[in-house]
């Protein structure tokens, strides 16, 4: 009886899985790379505004506070996106018609509300709070990047949940001092470098928290 | 030591019987249109679907600032306002949860009297009513929607019509009023209108109290109780553990149980009554009487006490008994006593219970008489008859229905739906378009107490303010501004009514006051004065008539334990809610007792037929152990035609039988079966213990004599002892230190069962509702179950409760089994549930020795109205389907804390986080808080050495634990029971 494969059968075998297994390796790797890429997480994507509110001028020209307009920010959860009234404090007397402003000053007439385009997101399953980390030294740089430098609003970390574990793993890089947060230009000088930073806020690993507490699902979502 | 084999407890009739109560739980192939085969092939479709979609981009979301920040809000953080709640005459001060101009929940504020920070399921569950999409959303005047200011141009046309006859043919109906300002506007209306008529009417209403309080006192006053100082307290058919708007009672009731260090022994409870309530499942010595031998017991113990009543009441050997010890026991305690009439009974019973009150020296000690708390108290079954027949006889040309719904619960004999068609202007102001409001010819949609401005007095008089959280959702109006809008003020608004009132009544600095009164929920120093009154000599009308033929079958009617009167009946949370004692949800039964359906021939769900005067109704049945033998209980508040999307079509109408005279029992009535089965809803055997000793129990002396009674030896194979399971807690197994240690515990012997509990977790949780078909399946969401078992025989048994939810096991069995660690411990002792992690997989569920943990089989929450979204507790992840949730602990609460303490640089204080069920519990029952603290609360409570773990020895280590329930009974009976 002959055989019943030629010898070419080995050869497209061998082809066969190497294109199978290649073909599946590109896929996952797309996968991988499309979920990776700015498109899925719009890192470092400009988001187009109903006024085009520009960071870089109001930060980084005028050096207005964070707080100023994100005035809940050490209080509670949430930052607070600023009430048309605050814009309103300035453009009343400045700028008072510049023809960019007209949907704000539209709406402080209306009272019709101004819908902004959410930049920075965390998903509805995540409790993230604005106060318990500002009150602790972590920065708005930490998560929100160089808004001083930023015309137009843009994220500038994934804000997944990797990127928030890196912190709460080892947070002491990410700390500085409680009036320094919303400083845009502050960096640790040899003193703080050599600082522990935990005990520097109150957080003393052995007496009243384990900093491993951080990563309790807990923390995050309830 | 108390052995395993020593408990007899069981849930149902079946388990008591020794059957095998299947569980239909986890079945997932549990329904009717899917077969397993089908199950595999959708499922694979869908796989290959679902992965194809699941790389998407997030969702662009907006952000939508306030134009101007309303003052005081901050985003994030919810704010807190006192305002009240009525209901069947009485009010409740409760504080109001908003987020941004949200209210999402409800609890009872703490220094209100009626509630002293307990509420019970009604204010719990009142926020879903505010968005209930089935509530009126629009003034029809004649068919038409029409604008407020045109309706409120013909109402004036209407009312001057009328003024030109002082009113003749002009008739105000209304619940009756507890609050003042409303009362003085109805007066001065009237004062107008000399030939108007108010009539009152509300189907639970308090006439056979005012009766009663005529009889004995020959006036009418409102009895106020004092549980605190009370030692001995003896229920005639009352339900005062269940008072509406007003968990006072139970509170100061449990403060006398808690048997806790410290608490000087135990009052004791002796109930006599027909239809079981949580009341009579609370006493130390109950007896099984039928209504209408209630009153013979009465005339025995009053006889016995010292009161001299004409006749001698037949009592039987066996409730004679119980009379004589309860009467010895109330000597005993003079002045440290009480007897408590239920309104279901007779106006003799109130009577006599005023001359033992009296006779006893317990009058300005465990009870005070006052002024009645509605104004113009009135006899509220002949006020709504003499309505009907006025309506008949064609003198009524307008009627104006504040609130109520008549048509449905007037008595049947009065024929209110017939006398109302002949009245020309038929105008009614009410939440819902329901069965009057579909009979009359103009209907105002009325404004939530959540939506209003106005006041009212709570059962001690105590006046509050009731104001808006939110502006009204559908152009409701409040019923005094309807009323203004007839004398011409179509821009009356209720918060110029009220300030009006009230600035007369203060003294002083009137916006201080109204501020502070806002504030704190109480206008102060408004309680009501003691009334002196004179008992009439006995001669004059203490006479126990015939007794009742025990062979004729009596019916009962009772407000439902969730329903109420019906109002309650599109009410979701209350429609599921399990009913205390016989666990149905979704629908209403004919109570019968065990031995009455085995004379009967009738089974659990089998449709019968009760008949009387001509009129009938077919109920299903359900056996309800304890219910007195010859009797049939109808709970109201169901049969409603006109209810809502949820309410219509659930249960039977009772009040289709329901006559002026005999309102809450009557004998006579003929039970016809039928061979039609009807399926209900029953969680009673859900999530079944199998017969271990759950719930453990003692008397006082036993109690007193082994202190470690509680501590039941339990078998354990040997391959399990000592076997320490871990957890999975992840990275830090098996527990880690941290700052806090939660725990929690919960006294059997201050818990009643009322349930208020389940709804405020079902309201802080966003816990979905399933629908009567699937609570069939066994797959109800609360994370609370409150358990209800029974001890000893079906005539008579003890009734126990336990409310039972995840005990945060130490070494917890979910976490080991589920394969992508969606459930993990946190270092603070919390079995965290990561409902983004979890696929579903329902393994946790099936290793969980509590049962406590509950699954999305269906998108509940996604489906539900956007005006439903609103209660949503925007704290706590809501939750989609195939994941499993369960009690946290409130770890949204502990969160809210631990942030606080942190950005205030301290430590979280003792009593400073509290659970939603803990705050909600009317009796102090629940105990939260840090155990690693040896001087917290929590951890004294569990010092206590009835302490015990649920199923302890699987070496589960709960951080939930019971103190076992103590009772009282009196020795000279606890031997035998009737």
């Amino acid at each position: 009886m002959s055989q019943l494969f030629g010898r070419s059968a080995n050869t497209l075998a061998l082809l066969t899985i190497s294109v199978v297994l290649l073909l599946g390796g590109i896929g996952v790797g797309l996968a991988y790379a499309i979920q990776g890429s700015s498109y899925v997480t719009e890192v470092n994507t400009f988001k187009a505004q109903p006024v085009p509110f520009s960071h870089q001028h109001h930060v980084g020209g005028l050096g207005i506070d964070c707080r100023y307009c994100h005035t809940s920010v050490e209080t509670s959860a949430v930052a607070g996106v600023p009430p048309v009234d605050t814009c309103m404090n300035c453009h009343k007397m400045m700028w008072a018609d510049a023809p960019m402003l007209k949907p704000i000053r539209d709406a402080h007439k209306t009272g019709e509300a101004i819908e902004w385009n959410q930049v920075n997101k965390v998903p509805e399953f995540v409790y993230f709070n604005h106060s318990a980390h500002i009150n602790k030294g972590v920065s708005c740089v930490s998560c929100h990047g160089q808004v001083n430098e930023m015309p137009l609003m843009r994220k500038t970390q994934t804000l997944y949940m990797g990127f928030c574990l890196d912190c709460h793993r080892n947070p002491q890089a990410n700390l500085r001092p409680v009036e320094a947060v919303t400083d845009m230009d502050w960096h640790p000088d040899e003193e703080w470098k050599k600082k522990d930073k935990l005990v520097h806020h109150g957080i003393h690993p052995k007496k009243n928290f384990e900093v491993h507490q951080l990563t309790n699902c807990s923390m995050c979502h309830r | 030591m108390k052995n395993e084999s020593d408990n007899k407890m069981w849930r149902s009739i079946e388990e008591q019987e020794g059957k095998h109560v299947p569980q239909a739980r986890f079945n997932p192939f549990n329904n009717d249109f899917l077969s397993r085969r089908e199950f595999m092939e959708w499922s694979s479709g869908m796989v290959a679907v679902l992965s194809a979609s699941a790389c998407t981009r997030m969702p662009q979301q907006k952000i939508v600032p306030y134009n101007k920040t309303p003052e005081k809000v901050v985003p994030g953080k919810p704010l807190y306002f006192a305002t009240t709640m009525t209901l069947n005459g009485r009010a409740i001060g409760v504080l109001a949860e908003s987020h941004m101009g949200r209210p999402t929940k409800l609890d009872g504020n703490a220094l209100h009297p009626a509630s002293l920070g307990g509420s019970d399921a009604y204010a719990q569950a009142a926020v879903l009513g505010l968005y209930d999409p089935d509530r009126s959303q629009s003034l029809n005047m004649a068919g038409s929607p029409m604008y407020w200011e045109n309706a409120a141009a013909s109402l004036n046309a209407i009312a001057k019509n009328h003024l030109a006859r002082r009113g003749e043919g002009f008739r105000i109906l209304t619940e009756p009023v507890v609050s003042p300002s409303l009362a003085a506007q109805i007066d001065a209306f009237v004062a107008a209108n000399p030939a108007a008529q108010w009539h009152q009417y509300e189907p639970v209403h308090r006439d056979t109290e005012r009766e009663g309080a005529l009889m004995a006192f020959g006036e009418d006053v409102a009895s106020v109780y004092a549980f605190k100082p009370a030692e001995v307290v003896v229920s005639l058919d009352s339900d005062f553990l269940m008072e509406p708007a007003n968990p006072r009672y139970a509170r100061d009731f449990a403060s006398n149980r808690t048997m806790l260090q410290g608490s000087h022994g135990m009052s004791r409870l002796y109930s006599a009554e027909a239809s079981p309530t949580i009341t009579g499942a609370k006493a130390d010595n109950r007896i099984v009487a039928r209504a209408s031998e209630v009153e013979q017991i009465a005339a025995a113990l009053a006889q016995a006490c010292g009161v001299s009543v004409q006749g001698t009441p037949s009592v039987t050997a066996a409730h004679k008994k119980w009379v004589q010890a309860a009467a010895e026991d109330l000597k005993k305690h003079e002045g440290a006593s009480l007897v408590v009439p239920g309104r279901w009974q007779t106006p003799l019973v109130h009577a006599l219970a005023h001359a033992m009150n009296a006779r006893l020296r317990n009058v300005g000690k465990t009870v005070r008489y006052t002024a009645p708390v509605e104004v113009h108290s009135v006899a509220q079954s002949d006020s709504i008859k003499r309505l009907a027949l006025d309506m008949q006889a064609g003198k009524v040309e307008t009627v104006l229905i504040l609130g109520g719904n008549p048509v449905y619960n007037a008595p049947s004999d009065v024929k209110f739906s017939e006398s109302l068609s002949k009245v020309k202007n038929r105008i009614h102001c009410g939440l819902y378009v329901d069965e009057t409001a579909s009979q009359c010819n103009y209907h105002i949609p009325e404004a939530h107490f959540l939506e209003s401005w106005g006041d009212a007095r709570a059962y001690d008089g105590t006046a509050s303010l009731i104001q808006p959280l939110i502006a009204p959702l559908y152009g409701g109006k409040t019923y005094s501004e309807v009323l203004a809008a007839f004398s011409g003020d179509a821009n009356a608004k209720s918060y110029d009514q009220v300030r009006a009132y009230w600035k007369g009544k203060a003294g002083g600095d009137f916006e201080r006051s109204w501020t502070r009164w806002l504030n704190e929920g109480v206008v102060e120093g408004s309680a009501s004065a003691d009334k002196r009154v004179a008992l009439r000599a006995e001669g004059s009308w203490a006479k126990v008539g015939r007794a009742p033929t025990a062979t004729s079958m009596e019916v009962i009617f009772r407000p439902d334990a969730t329903m109420f009167d019906g109002r309650f009946s599109n009410n979701g949370w209350l429609q599921e809610m399990p009913k205390p004692l016989s666990k149905l949800t979704w629908d209403n039964a004919a109570f019968v007792s065990a031995a009455t359906a085995a004379a009967l021939g009738i089974k659990n769900e089998q449709v019968i037929r009760i008949v009387w005067g001509g009129k009938s109704v077919d109920a299903p049945v359900w056996i309800l152990p304890g219910h007195a033998d010859n009797s049939v209980t109808l709970p109201l508040g169901y049969g409603r035609t006109h209810a809502g999307r949820l309410g219509t079509g659930t249960g039977f109408n009772a009040y289709s039988l329901r006559p002026s005279g005999s309102t809450w029992s009557f004998a006579g009535v003929e039970i016809a079966k039928t061979d039609k089965q009807y399926r209900l809803a029953n969680t009673q055997s859900h999530a079944n213990m199998e017969g271990r000793p759950i719930v453990r129990t003692a008397t006082l002396a036993k109690a007193q004599k082994d202190h470690h009674w509680t501590h039941i030896h339990m078998h354990v194979p040997e391959r399990l002892q000592n076997v320490d399971v871990g957890t999975a807690g992840g990275e830090h197994a098996p527990v880690a230190p941290a700052q806090y240690q939660w725990g929690m515990a919960i006294n059997l012997s201050a818990c009643n069962g009322c349930n208020s509990c389940v709804v405020a977790c079902q309201a802080e949780n966003n816990i979905p509702n399933v629908g009567k078909e699937e609570v069939i399946r066994g797959r109800e969401m609360h994370w609370i179950n409150l358990d209800r078992y029974y001890e000893g025989d079906t005539a008579n048994p003890d009734t126990h409760f336990q409310p039972r939810m995840c005990v945060q096991c130490e070494t917890a069995p979910c976490e080991v089994v589920c394969p992508v660690g969606a459930t993990a411990h946190d270092n603070e002792g919390l079995n965290n549930m990561v409902y983004n992690r979890c696929v579903g997989t329902k393994y946790c569920s099936n290793n969980c020795p509590y049962k406590v943990r509950h699954f999305n089989f269906f998108e509940y929450t996604k489906t539900i109205t956007p005006s439903m979204k609103m209660v949503q507790n925007p704290d706590v992840t809501v939750r989609g389907r195939g994941v499993m949730e369960k009690c946290t602990y409130c770890v949204q609460r502990i969160s809210e804390a631990r942030i606080t303490a942190k950005n205030e640089g301290r430590k979280i204080r003792d009593g400073e986080v509290k659970t939603a069920c803990q705050t909600a519990c009317p009796s102090q029952a629940i105990f939260f808080g840090d155990i690693s603290n040896p001087n917290s609360l929590v951890s004294k409570i569990k010092a206590e050495s009835h302490n015990y773990g649920l199923l302890e020895e699987l070496n589960t280590k709960p951080r939930t634990t019971y103190l076992g329930k103590v009772t009282n009974p009196n020795t000279a009976l606890s031997a035998e029971k009737s």
